[in-house]
């Protein structure tokens, strides 16, 4: 029973780390550009999550859907300003532009925002759900049907809109998608702009849980890259999956052995992945 | 329809293109042939927007689009097709012609209709389903010319769209060429397969080193001698009268 309670704690924060990667994975997917600045979309929406507490007593969970439409504003704005110049640079350049970003980023939160953890406390979101003898945090089961539903809209608009056709014909051959009337700059736009969105959206669902800090991008990005690597580079189900079977391995890896050891058991999956199958789980070889 | 007016491209110091002048009626189809190297694939890319031309215009009923980027282009409705197929693999074969349907159909369940409507039309309807990577060549380059005419274009540049076919399969490509006229669109038509492009062009345009050397009829195009020494070289010209 105790062992079930913990893979499915796993289950819970896995899916949350997979909303993060289907953001990431998304812009890799469509502009084959690696955003290191993705951690701090989530740190974004964090902040703009406990400032909508702090300030005028609304509650993460209400302002979720403002919380999201500002990342997809500064993804897409981002894109317009900066990455656009850098769509056809050389690999180098677009590491460092979006490290920079990233460095950016945090110092601008530590600037105005003070280094200080912060959280959210007195959300709607406390207390316990039981369930057959198992009990679960309430937060913790909002955030990871939160990012069921994001994950699950963002693939449903992938496969089954005339706008997410367009972004999969643009992935595919931005050229040929031209010529089809696709404008190449606005799929980017809105490729960033998604991306920021679901790092944001899970941002403001872990913001009732995790402590609030400029660097707390960090703690989620290693996964995030892990997982788009084992799902597949730009595979928006392959990075689901994978999120759930990480969240699964690092909860239940650290119940039976030792905690300290859980991203050990993590990385040591994800190189036996890259070395069995290098194009990931899902991804095509 | 179409005019191309004294277009010029240069790359650098090299031109590609140099005041190369030509027309295209409604529903016509002009063969655009020349040596390979002659400016061809520059006259599509500068035709389609993938470039600016360096001077020169382009006409669309009247109406100057040279410079315009591709996906204007192919509002104002001229399609391309590629030299080497570019389709959208990772997609089935009905979803390839849907992006096409979507120019012109926003709702899906319209662009799914327009979609088949399109294959039908090319014959490629029973592959619907299937992944667009497991087509052979021949129904690779139709369905390259399925998802152009799903676009509902006016004008459809065809870059090589009988290379490497079977002398059956050049029929069949030959054939719907034709159809597609009939249906009013006027079609420019990059070849080398000769006997592909004699039968079915009502002129042919003959480039040689980025200029117009010929533009006429194909009979007369066959036996001007300029356009003999261009693919023969100068030693083979026939002795004058």
């Amino acid at each position: 029973m105790l062992l079930l309670q913990t893979i499915l704690s796993g289950v819970l924060i896995g899916l949350v780390y997979a909303l993060v990667a289907v953001g990431l994975t998304l812009i890799f997917g469509v502009m084959d550009i690696v955003n290191f600045a993705h951690g701090e979309f989530l740190m974004l929406g964090m902040y703009a999550s406990f400032w909508g507490f702090a300030l005028w007593k609304l509650d993460p969970l209400f302002t979720l859907p403002l919380t999201a439409l500002l990342l997809f504003g500064v993804g897409a704005a981002l894109y317009r300003v900066v990455i656009r110049r850098i769509t056809d640079a050389p690999m180098l350049s677009q590491i460092f532009t979006t490290f920079g970003l990233m460095i950016l980023f945090r110092g601008l939160a530590q600037y105005f925002w003070s280094p200080d953890f912060r959280s959210v406390e007195g959300s709607v979101l406390t207390g316990k759900v039981a369930f057959a003898g198992l009990q679960f945090g309430l937060p913790q089961v909002v955030a990871a049907l939160g990012a069921v539903a994001t994950s699950g809209a963002v693939w449903w608009f992938l496969r089954s809109t005339r706008l997410g056709a367009a972004l999969e014909a643009t992935a595919a051959d931005k050229e040929a998608a031209a010529l089809m009337g696709i404008d190449a700059q606005k799929m980017f736009a809105l490729a960033w702009g998604l991306g920021a969105a679901c790092a944001g959206v899970a941002g403001a669902l872990l913001s009732t849980t995790f402590p609030i800090f400029p660097e707390v991008g960090a703690s989620f990005i290693l996964f995030a890259f892990v997982l788009v690597a084992l799902g597949g580079f730009g595979s928006v189900a392959g990075a689901f999956w994978a999120g759930i079977l990480v969240g699964v391995v690092e909860v239940v890896g650290g119940f039976l052995w030792d905690p300290a050891y859980k991203l050990v058991l993590v990385l040591s999956l994800y190189l036996l992945v890259v070395w069995l199958r290098p194009q990931g789980l899902m991804g095509k070889a | 329809m179409l005019s191309v007016e004294r277009l010029t491209k240069r790359f650098g110091g090299l031109a590609a293109n140099e005041d190369v002048s030509f027309e295209v009626g409604r529903g016509e189809i002009i063969g655009l042939i020349g040596p390979n190297g002659a400016g061809k694939t520059t006259v599509f890319n500068s035709l389609a927007g993938f470039f600016p031309p360096s001077s020169g215009q382009i006409r669309l009923d009247g109406q100057p689009v040279a410079g315009l980027p591709p996906e204007r282009m192919a509002a104002l409705g001229v399609a391309r097709t590629f030299q080497i197929v570019r389709i959208f693999k990772s997609m089935t074969v009905l979803e390839n012609v849907m992006v096409g349907a979507m120019l012109h159909h926003r709702a899906v369940p319209a662009a799914i209709g327009k979609a088949r409507e399109a294959l039908r039309f090319t014959g490629l309807d029973r592959r619907a389903g299937d992944p667009a990577s497991q087509l052979t060549v021949a129904e690779q380059k139709r369905l390259e010319v399925t998802r152009a005419l799903a676009c509902e274009p006016r004008l459809l540049l065809l870059d090589e769209t009988m290379a490497g076919l079977t002398q059956n399969e050049v029929q069949e490509a030959v054939e719907l060429v034709k159809r597609i006229q009939a249906r009013g669109i006027a079609c420019v038509v990059v070849e080398h397969v000769m006997e592909g492009i004699m039968p079915i062009a009502d002129r042919m345009v003959v480039l040689e080193r980025g200029r117009v050397i010929a533009n006429g009829p194909p009979r007369a195009i066959a036996e001007d001698p300029v356009v003999v020494a261009a693919y023969l070289g100068e030693e083979y010209r026939a002795p004058g009268p």
